[in-house]
């Protein structure tokens, strides 16, 4: 990153820590100067959405973590004792599990985003990278704190994941088991489970935030892609990030605020399971053990395949497939904007994601199984046919000539002076 | 051709814009502040006590099996307190103290004004004088004072001693050997009968 | 060409019915009514009249299988609850006698109970429940509210919603038809009738009257912080609601900068 800044410390505390760690100068050209495409739209305030959802996570998090107790005989009372006797708990409660629910959203729309206007492409293949590494770790961390109140779902929802790794015995006969037992620390999921996923769900947001770190620093070396795909050419193409983005970020912050806030005061448990309101019983397994919401798609390709080992392996493939999206997509045109076929299969991928996600809160049978089976076929084909064909054959439609031009049209030879909401495409000089 | 390489274009920092922007921006901001303050003080309050350990600011205890010349410890609030039945020795060796010997002159009793001075009568359960009811911390460091078993080592002055810096308490729990600088502390409490006292 | 409004549409039309309760599954699970609850809308609150009688319904009759341990006596005198006196409280805490101890004999005793004691649990461990009802354990009530889909409409559903057996329905020894209970069989008798609670502030005595109570009372027993989430949620939205307006006009008002720029060239 060594390129000139722009930075001048203001007073003399500022030039005296400039001189031994530059940190004023970092967060003043990456935060506050840095050059920004200029047309980026509301897709592009999700980073800054998650990043708070991190902070507000980790936040809640710790407080709560001065309450609640892990093992088996209390957990399920010392949440209850949150809500009802801690000053404030029952919104600190709400907050942190409405939280992770928001935090999937938000990385839900900000993965779309990649997608669609081909982020991942490079350079930016490392920042791609580093940002499944984060949803995997997210996905973890939700797990393992999904089991810490230990009501009938936290109990069952265990025992079922961690019960997965046993189809390992098909492979080399004992490693499954041996493996199981050593994650659950018994026989059976018991106490000594608990108390290691809680010890881990207190590590792992932490691991999130360095990971985040990466992300930034990943993003910051190339700059932010934009919706034209497009790189950008000229100053003109820029803004700095700050006060253009800062605001603009703030802004979507606030009604993304608005809906968190509308599930935490007015349907807190909407989102959740009332089965968990019962202490986990591990004799009696519930009805339908169901995910919770933002993980039913991985759910339904998990219960697709009708044999154990490939069915593991297909739900892990879910995730895996992502980190090769830099190289299985071979358009040489990044955003979809660009891109008419495709536009098509990534629209039917949306709604495949979403048909999987309803699929996943049904019984395995029946209709619902045929539609889960044929929609994990077109997630797989997604990315492993439509990505790489697509992009060969597909005739682009053509590229504006700089992203200044796709906002404000082309440079006026003799036009007189318009609007500047036009974008006029002009066709690409050979 | 990377974005860091081109300097953003200063023309946009432009500052003919009129006041109306600075209106909203210092709206904004401070309705930031105040959202953030908001947001910020549960997570400090919680670390108050919660409403379980305020509702358990009160216990009862039975004293009719106390006989003159015991005493027990019970816990209130996390912390032990001092029971004891005196006997009429040590009743008149406390009252037998003039005020001017005393270390700390005040009577440290929750259940009088701040300045009522350390007489017996102050340190002692009003009516019932052989009662004596305190919390059992040392007023240097915080440990706790022995005198309370029967073995016990009482100090010079037959009431309590501290055995982690040799702090003296007499026959009323008033301190008269330091390093403790004041008499031991006395909850708020009253004797709900002859044999039940409610403490806190 | 489908705009992505449309295809959001259809997406969020796909997802609201899906729910990943055991309704949806088109099995057995009865299909529960809704009732109309004075703690429901956003800014709903309880009826403290109506929790004062769910309580005397629940002391009278379930609390005689069904413990409540979650809840302390103090609770029933806190705001946003039933709200009774402290002098209410007292005597509702000092009617039970509570297992404490051990003492300097090193014995359990028997005490009457104060606000900052627990519900008492009508037996001392689960194997004593299980032997006093035919093996069936009654559950603790403490969260019921929230722990069955359909909340208050379910209990009143279920209290209301003993039936003769059915032609044909195979019923086991033991126990109950019941419309709302999954299976249709409950171990619990129906021991609310009309008339089994006497009101005091002249309701009238009636099963459907009883069944409201209790039910509005255990959804208390189960989030007794509703109001006052209720009450802070609506000054949150409305400073959010005023946030984001005020964001959104300095948003303009930042890229008006940027708009007068591009003016001022293509000029």
């Amino acid at each position: 990153m060594a390129h000139p800044s722009s930075y001048q410390p203001k007073s003399g505390f500022e030039r005296w820590l400039d001189a031994r760690l530059p940190l004023l100068r970092m967060m003043h050209d990456q935060f506050l100067v840095f050059p920004t495409p200029r047309n980026l739209n509301y897709w592009w305030t999700f980073g800054g959405i998650l990043t708070f959802m991190l902070a507000a996570q980790i936040a809640t998090g710790v407080v709560l973590a001065m309450h609640y107790i892990p093992s088996e005989a209390h957990a399920f009372d010392s949440v209850e004792k949150i809500m009802r006797d801690v000053n404030w708990g029952w919104l600190l409660r709400y907050s942190h599990a409405v939280g992770a629910s928001m935090f999937f959203l938000a990385v839900y729309i900000h993965t779309f985003r990649g997608l669609y206007y081909g982020s991942y492409k490079a350079p930016r293949e490392v920042l791609w990278i580093l940002g499944v590494l984060i949803l995997l770790l997210m996905i973890a961390t939700a797990f393992m704190g999904y089991s810490l109140p230990w009501g009938q779902m936290s109990f069952w929802a265990v025992t079922v994941i961690t019960n997965l790794f046993s189809s390992l015995d098909m492979v080399i006969p004992g490693l499954g088991t041996t493996l199981v037992e050593w994650i659950w620390g018994g026989f059976a999921v018991g106490e000594p489970t608990l108390n290691r996923l809680y010890s881990l769900h207190y590590l792992f947001p932490f691991i999130i935030a360095g990971v985040v770190v990466l992300h930034i620093w990943a993003l910051h070396i190339p700059g932010s892609n934009n919706p034209t795909g497009i790189e950008v050419k000229t100053a003109k193409d820029t803004v700095p990030f700050h006060p253009y983005y800062t605001i603009k970020d703030g802004f979507a912050l606030v009604l993304f605020i608005m809906l968190f806030a509308g599930f935490v005061f007015y349907a807190p448990n909407f989102l959740g399971h009332p089965d968990n309101y019962i202490p986990a019983n591990p004799l009696q397994t519930p009805p339908h053990i169901v995910p919770e919401w933002y993980f039913l798609p991985f759910y339904a390709i998990l219960r697709a395949i009708p044999n154990k080992l490939l069915g593991v392996i297909a739900l892990v493939s879910s995730i895996g497939i992502l980190f090769f999206v830099p190289w299985l997509d071979t358009s040489r045109v990044r955003s979809t904007r660009y891109r008419p076929v495709y536009k098509w299969f990534f629209w039917a991928f949306v709604l495949t994601c979403i048909a999987l996600g309803y699929l996943g809160s049904q019984p395995p049978e029946g209709w619902y199984l045929t539609f889960g089976r044929i929609f994990t076929f077109y997630y797989f084909a997604f990315f492993l046919l439509v990505m790489p064909v697509v992009g060969k054959l597909e005739r682009p439609r053509p590229l504006p000539g700089s992203i200044t031009e796709s906002v404000l049209g082309p440079e006026p030879a003799r036009a007189p002076p318009k609007s500047t909401s036009s974008r006029r495409v002009r066709e690409e000089v050979a | 051709m990377t974005t860091h390489e081109t300097p953003f274009d200063r023309t946009v920092h432009s500052d003919d814009e009129p006041t109306r922007r600075d209106v909203v921006l210092i709206a904004a901001s401070g309705f930031a502040a105040v959202g953030a303050a908001a947001a910020l003080w549960p997570l400090l309050d919680q670390m108050n006590p919660d409403a379980s350990t305020l509702s358990l600011a009160t216990t009862e205890v039975d004293i009719s099996h106390i006989e003159a010349g015991q005493a027990i410890t019970v816990m209130w609030r996390g912390k032990p307190i001092f029971i004891r039945h005196r006997t009429g020795q040590e009743i008149a060796k406390a009252k037998d103290v003039a005020l001017n010997d005393l270390i700390d002159p005040l009577a440290r009793n929750a259940n009088l004004p701040e300045n009522a001075p350390a007489t017996d009568a102050n340190r002692a359960a009003p009516e019932r004088e052989p009662w004596l009811v305190m919390i059992g911390i040392c007023t240097h460091l915080g440990c706790i004072p022995k005198g309370q078993a029967v073995g016990d080592y009482r100090g010079e002055y037959g009431g309590w001693f501290c055995p982690c810096h040799g702090s003296q308490y007499d026959t009323a729990g008033r301190v008269r050997i330091g390093p403790a600088p004041q008499n031991l502390a006395i909850p708020p409490y009253a004797f709900e009968s002859d044999t039940k006292i409610k403490i806190g | 060409m489908l705009s992505r409004c449309a295809i959001a549409a259809m997406a969020l039309a796909l997802l609201l019915p899906a729910s990943t309760s055991a309704e949806t599954q088109g099995n057995h699970a009865p299909e529960i009514k809704s009732q109309s609850w004075s703690f429901a809308p956003p800014f709903g609150t309880y009826d403290r009249a109506q929790l004062k009688r769910g309580f005397q319904v629940y002391k009278s009759i379930c609390a005689n299988c069904h413990s409540m341990r979650l809840l302390s006596y103090r609770n029933l005198g806190e705001p946003g609850g039933p709200e009774f006196s402290e002098k209410a409280v007292e005597t509702i805490a000092s009617q039970v006698q509570i297992t404490d101890g051990p003492n300097e004999k090193g014995e359990m005793f028997q005490r009457p109970g104060r606000p900052s004691d627990r519900f008492r649990s009508p037996f001392a461990n689960d194997q004593l429940a299980r032997a006093a009802n035919q093996g069936a354990l009654p559950p603790d009530l403490s969260v019921m509210a929230k722990a069955r889909p359909g909340g208050p409409d379910y209990i009143y559903a279920l209290l209301t919603g003993y039936q003769p057996v059915p032609e044909g329905f195979q019923l086991a020894p033991g126990m109950h038809y019941n419309t709302a209970f999954p299976g249709h069989q409950i171990a619990m008798p129906p021991l609310l009738q009309d008339g089994a609670v006497k009101y005091s502030d002249g309701t009238a005595p009636t099963l459907d009257n009883y069944a409201r109570d209790v039910a509005a009372f255990l959804m208390w027993a189960a989030e007794p912080k509703l109001e006052e989430r209720h009450k802070t949620g609506a000054r949150v939205m409305i400073f959010l609601l005023v946030f984001a307006v005020i964001m959104y006009l300095a948003k303009r008002s930042v890229w008006a900068r940027l708009h007068h720029r591009d003016a001022s060239h293509t000029a």
